[in-house]
């Protein structure tokens, strides 16, 4: 599917919401179109993405928004492929797409864990890879990469989880 | 076995078991089939043909840490295994043994980093490092002949046993289907 299509459909439903961002097949999509636009990438009939890859989070500290997140979305019809890319900044709430894919539950669950972002209407947001009382998230540029007392005895009932 | 608890001192029944114990302990060396990272590739190498580990009565790899004798930490100890590590190491029977191989598992190696254990040698007591990344079949091997020259001079009245209060065991919530989905 040629992207001009998907962008297309989209300023025909929702103007002035998304616009290509470079690239050959990403668009980015205004914060308060957000989920109007990625229910309809999965509900319409012409695109159909019905399968939601993966969700990429890229730190890009001093820039104001702080992040990028981007989600890439698999139609199983023709395979074509799309990314969607949205900026959120260090305190606001992104909106789950755990309700349109299910994919996105532990995809949005990794994102949280490492990079910090929260995801608004999530129904599991915790933390997924680390453990339950790690502090900070791992992923972001200001996090040290040896973090919190390295250099001491490790304990491992220090780890709650499981 | 419990005989070691009978014993007393040094006589000459004491060496005679000590010899046929020591000697039979060290032919039967079985590992916990358990491995990490890549190292795990190698130790599994090292019970195929080309190497054949069954040469030092090792080939009983145990899906059960209640029947091994023998923990091959092999590979990279992440901070969120290490309570299971320790696990199955409190699971093993005594007489125990571990060896940490390879570089992570004895050091951390090259991750110095938040999410890795610097060193297996934190939470449980190690035997015999191997170096390594990952160490070669013929290298577990050498491994598991220094466990077994260890084994057998081993005086069983005077073995430094698993003492309970010397490594704490942690206690664990059953991981039932209900808790891991909250």
């Amino acid at each position: 599917m040629n992207i001009q299509t998907v962008l297309n459909a989209i300023e025909e439903k929702y103007p002035q919401a998304a616009a290509l961002t470079g690239g050959e097949n990403e668009i980015s999509v205004a914060r308060d179109r957000f989920i109007d636009v990625m229910h309809m990438l999965h509900d319409d009939p012409a695109l159909a993405f019905d399968m939601l890859i993966d969700i990429a989070a890229m730190d890009r500290i001093p820039r104001v928004p702080r992040f990028d997140i981007v989600y890439i979305l698999l139609s199983t019809k023709d395979f074509s492929r799309l990314l969607v890319r949205l900026s959120a900044g260090e305190d606001e709430e992104v909106p789950s797409v755990s309700g349109i894919w299910g994919s996105g539950n532990w995809a949005e669950r990794e994102v949280y864990d490492l990079m910090g972002i929260k995801f608004s209407n999530h129904p599991d947001l915790r933390r997924i890879l680390t453990w339950k009382n790690f502090e900070g998230h791992p992923l972001r540029k200001d996090f040290p990469l040896k973090g919190k007392n390295f250099d001491q005895q490790f304990d491992p009932s220090e780890i709650q989880d499981y | 076995m419990g005989i070691e608890n009978q014993l007393v001192g040094d006589n000459i029944l004491v060496t005679s078991i000590n010899k046929l114990v020591n000697w039979s302990r060290s032919n039967s060396v079985w590992p916990c089939t358990f491995g990490l990272a890549c190292c795990a590739l190698e130790m599994i190498a090292s019970t195929l043909a080309n190497f054949d580990i069954s040469r030092f009565g090792s080939e009983v790899f145990r899906p059960s840490p209640r029947q091994s004798d023998l923990l091959i930490v092999a590979g990279t100890v992440s901070k969120k295994m290490a309570p299971l590590v320790r696990r199955i190491y409190n699971q093993i029977a005594d007489p125990k043994w571990v060896i940490a191989m390879g570089a992570c598992a004895s050091c951390g190696g090259v991750f110095q980093s938040y999410a890795v254990l610097q060193g297996v040698d934190q939470i449980i007591p190690v035997d015999v490092y191997l170096p390594g990344c990952p160490p070669r079949p013929e290298a577990v091997l050498a491994g598991l002949m220094k466990i077994q020259e260890k084994i057998r001079t081993e005086n069983l009245s005077q073995r430094p046993d698993f003492k309970p209060g010397e490594f704490k065991e942690i206690s664990y919530p059953q991981a039932t289907f209900s808790n891991l989905r909250k």
